[in-house]
């Protein structure tokens, strides 16, 4: 057990030619909220990519909790603890709302139950399904989407789906929780409501939590620390005043 | 060698239909599996007016019409309202579509087989072989096919389209492209590459069924992801490989109960292995 | 909390309705088959419908369920009725029991079949679509080319069964069972943990895998479980017919099953039921009727099914009046109901089926990213 949760060691990729991320260095705290800012196409869902094993980093490593994850597949990383949504929402849409979180307790040991066990519905199927529901329906409570839950996941308005997607994320029980731009077409009520749901999980879940945001009142509002890339590289790094007044980071904003 | 020629001109025919296949999957993005059928249809026209006059060539033009028409309306009626839904959906109706083509055919004509009477256009010694003129026109034609697709794609305004819209339809939409229309010319196009490849092929087989497109045509899909779907050379190139492999696995009396097994084994583990065939484009990275 | 406790809280009746009318036709037909109701002809009709509701249920959940399409459901069937049958000709003088036999055979059956199902699953797990559909199709090809040449089980005569003949009356009794255990274990599957999770890889495998459902296992799983009842289904055809021929199973009649779980609604286990009852109904009807050319009205009509039903299913443009035309808002307009529908968790709309398989990626996600000969690319502007 350190006190660091994810540290990435000059992690980089390059598509073909193109060096799309490259020595990315971060170091994120237990229970710490931590930014990852920059302007569009400066790899900030790639790096997402990277940590959950969609791609294979070209050099460099990362590990949570002390463990290297890389050339870790997909499952194995979500097994190992660490959970994402999705930029452009990614629901199992014509699921019901508590099916969607179901889906992301499916993988916890306490929930373990083999596909013949359930075929010939022994006592344990039962016992599994009860408890997986009412698991769910606690999570979907925190989310407020309690009322909701046999609604399909694609009947949900916008802010509604980004937060489910976050609760079914929650579901596989994650270390490490990735949140890219949770509130993004947010209006103002419904961001402040977020910002305050992801602070809520982050303490009762016992979370350290990496997000992406364009929004940088929701950035600074939230997070201790940032780092901020552009073309695929660290322009910024540290406390998240420091690093958004950087002369730097302004002018990748701005593009003087 | 002769097992090599024949193999050869099995294999142009396989070609045609191949390249048929590979242009409406490389634009359209759909494996359109009526396009076997079309094959069919296009040789009961053949058949049709051979009967009524007796010529071969008007029985071949009037094929090549036909079998436009029918691809532009199957794309039309059936097809494009699918734009957009699953892949799953599009191909179940393709296969809906073949099913169609298939029993209007066997109603109109009867399930028995026609012969038809092809013109015998005779034998040529090149070296000390002789040579069929209809394989040697075949793989002439053939090739001049590929050449005049390969130039009309990357020279006209329209061929770049198609390249445009294979790549990104949604953007070429955006850039003034209108992607029913060049998916129509596609259809078009691949349709009436299959006339000539049923014409082909009543040369090597001078019988009419209703079910004359549906091996050749699967075996023609196979060409075509052997040599890397989307590549038109690619489609030549698989064609004739599978053509001169069937033949030389009918040769040899020990395996030759088992050619159908041994080509599909083959487009399974070419599928596995090198899942974008021989010729096949390796996508742009785009990040 | 106790199990008769959680037995109830998912206890629905609602659920249990089809494995009741199944048992209570079976019922009744048994009943008339005893009195002598019921004739030979009628009697094989049911075997014929027993075997193609266990062929459709089977397929449907690799289509319907996993979203995934399959041409080579007969080869499956194909395989079990050979292998199972041929075991079963060898069992014949050990054990004095047909109906033993019988089971024995199919459990043999199911097994060979889903050894072939299990490989085929390997290429589901690079290939999507169009690709994987096609090698479905050469693999039903091949299964019949091969078996078609092998000395062993008949060769191009076919396999004989003439020592297992099973008389219909019985055996659409048999089959009917089988019908309800393939139901008992097929419902209980997808409606669990594991049925979520297999319907969750059709309508997002990217969100899937990031969930930590283990994409692979599911995929291997569920065409293994569907072949392994597809080639019980073989094994019941072989008591049928004598020989088993190696045409039948051909890429035609893998289609045919198709036809009715795409009629009965892909993801709807009871729609498969109805259909591949009623298909099986009208082809046993027209073909005593239809002889020669018009048998082509029956490919016709296959046809049509398959055209109008998905086209009518899946045209974008055809929402609105889909929208206007179902059950749901005809009960609405005739009701004068607004209470809007809630759908509740264990029948959510399964047979809306959208777009799973990207016709983009070829190759599914589990190929290296950094493999750059594969034509996997990351995705639009690297983001997911």
């Amino acid at each position: 057990m350190s006190d660091i949760m994810l540290k990435t060691e000059n992690l980089g990729i390059t598509f073909g030619g193109l060096k799309a991320v490259q020595n990315v260095n971060i170091e994120i705290r237990r229970n710490q909220l931590y930014g990852l800012v920059g302007p569009n196409g400066a790899g900030k869902t790639t790096v997402f990519n990277i940590l959950t094993g969609v791609y294979q980093p070209t050099y460099g490593s990362f590990y949570l909790d002390g463990e290297c994850l890389n050339g870790k597949s997909q499952e194995t990383i979500n097994h190992k603890g660490i959970a994402r949504t999705f930029q452009n929402i990614r629901l199992f849409s014509n699921m019901s709302v508590i099916r969607n979180v179901m889906v992301g307790l499916s993988n916890q040991p306490e929930f373990r139950c083999s596909p013949f066990t359930s075929m010939f519905r022994l006592p344990r199927h039962f016992n599994t399904e009860v408890r997986m529901r009412e698991r769910a329906k606690e999570i979907l409570r925190i989310f407020g989407l309690e009322e909701e839950r046999n609604n399909l996941a694609c009947n949900l308005p916008y802010g509604k789906q980004r937060k489910l997607e976050i609760a079914r994320a929650l579901a596989t029980n994650p270390k490490l929780l990735l949140l890219d731009e949770p509130a993004a077409g947010m209006n103002p009520n419904e961001t402040a409501d977020l910002m305050d749901i992801i602070r809520r999980i982050r303490d009762e879940y016992d979370l350290t939590i990496l997000l992406i945001e364009h929004d940088m009142k929701f950035v600074s509002g939230l997070c201790d620390e940032i780092t901020v890339l552009n073309f695929g590289t660290v322009l910024a790094q540290g406390d998240t005043k420091t690093a958004l007044n950087d002369p730097e980071v302004i002018k990748a904003y701005i593009g003087g | 060698m002769i097992t090599l020629l024949d193999g050869l001109s099995l294999g142009a025919v396989y070609a045609l239909i191949a390249l048929g296949y590979t242009m409406v999957y490389g634009i359209a993005k759909m494996l359109n599996f009526a396009h076997g059928d079309i094959i069919m249809v296009g040789a009961y026209a053949i058949l049709t007016t051979i009967n009524a006059c007796g010529n071969v060539w008007v029985g071949f033009a009037i094929s090549v019409v036909v079998c436009t028409v029918m691809g532009v309306l199957i794309e039309r009626l059936a097809y494009r309202p699918l734009r957009g839904a699953s892949p799953l959906a599009v191909l179940i109706t393709a296969i809906g579509v073949s099913y169609l083509l298939q029993g209007i055919a066997q109603l109109v004509f009867g399930a028995r087989p026609h012969p038809i009477s092809m013109p015998n256009l005779g034998m040529i010694n090149i070296g000390s072989t002789r040579i069929s003129v209809s394989t040697v026109v075949t793989l002439i034609v053939g090739a001049i096919i590929m050449a005049a697709l390969t130039v009309f794609v990357k020279k006209t305004r329209t061929g770049r389209a198609m390249v445009a819209v294979s790549e990104d339809s949604g953007a070429a939409k955006l850039m003034g492209v209108s992607v029913n229309t060049i998916i129509m010319i596609t259809f078009a196009i691949g349709s009436a590459l299959a006339a000539f490849a049923s014409l082909f092929y009543l040369m090597q087989i001078p019988t009419v069924e209703p079910t004359l497109g549906s091996m050749p045509g699967i075996k023609a899909f196979t060409a075509a992801v052997i040599g890397g779907i989307g590549s038109i050379p690619g489609a030549m190139i698989g064609g004739v490989l599978l053509g001169i492999i069937e033949k030389i696995c009918q040769s040899i009396p020990a395996i030759s109960p088992y050619t159908t097994a041994i080509e599909f084994s083959l487009l399974i583990l070419i599928l596995l292995v090198r899942p974008i065939g021989i010729l096949g484009k390796k996508r742009r990275e785009k990040v | 909390m106790s199990l008769a406790e959680n037995f109830k809280k998912t206890f629905k009746i609602k659920n249990q309705i089809n494995y009741i009318v199944i048992a209570v036709f079976l019922v009744v037909m048994a009943i008339l088959s005893n009195g002598n109701m019921i004739n030979r002809s009628t009697a094989g009709l049911l075997v014929r419908i027993s075997y193609s509701i266990i062929l459709a249920v089977s397929l449907n959940l690799v289509v319907g369920f996993l979203g995934e399409l399959s041409l080579g459901h007969a080869g499956f069937m194909c395989v079990g009725a050979y292998i199972g049958c041929f075991c079963a000709e060898e069992l014949n003088g050990i054990i004095d029991n047909r109906v033993l036999v019988l089971i024995i055979a199919m459990i043999i059956g199911g097994l060979s079949a889903s050894v072939f199902g299990f490989i085929i699953g390997l290429p589901a797990l690079r290939l999507k679509g169009d690709y994987l559909a096609i090698v479905t199709l050469a693999f039903g090809e091949i299964v019949r080319n091969v078996l078609k040449n092998l000395p062993m089980f008949g060769g191009a005569k076919g396999l004989a069964t003439t020592h297992i003949q099973i008389p219909s009356k019985t055996l659409f009794i048999i089959g009917f069972i089988t019908v309800l255990a393939v139901l008992f274990f097929i419902q209980n599957l997808i409606r669990s943990k594991h049925g979520r999770a297999i319907t969750a890889i059709r309508d997002n495998e990217i969100a899937a895998r990031a969930m930590g459902i283990n994409v692979t296992f599911y995929k291997l799983f569920v065409f293994t479980v569907s072949a392994f009842f597809a080639g019980m289904a073989g094994v019941i055809y072989g008591h049928f017919t004598n020989p088993v021929m190696y045409s039948t199973f051909s890429y035609n009649y893998s289609i045919e099953i198709l036809v009715m779980v795409v009629l009965g609604g892909m993801g709807s286990i009871n729609g498969s039921i109805i259909a591949a009852a009623l298909i099986t109904y009208i082809n046993f009807k027209l073909q005593s009727q239809l002889t020669g050319d018009l048998a082509a009205l029956k490919l016709l009509i296959y046809a049509i099914i398959l055209i109008v039903v998905v086209v009518f299913n899946n045209a974008p443009s055809l929402k609105p009046l889909k929208e206007k035309l179902s059950v749901k808002s005809l009960r609405k307009a005739i009701l004068r109901r607004t209470k809007t529908d809630a759908i509740y968790d264990d029948d959510a709309a399964w047979n809306r089926i959208d777009t799973k398989i990207d016709m983009d990626e070829v190759v599914s996600t589990d190929i290296k990213p950094n493999d750059f000969s594969s034509p996997v690319e990351p995705e639009k502007g690297g983001k997911k």
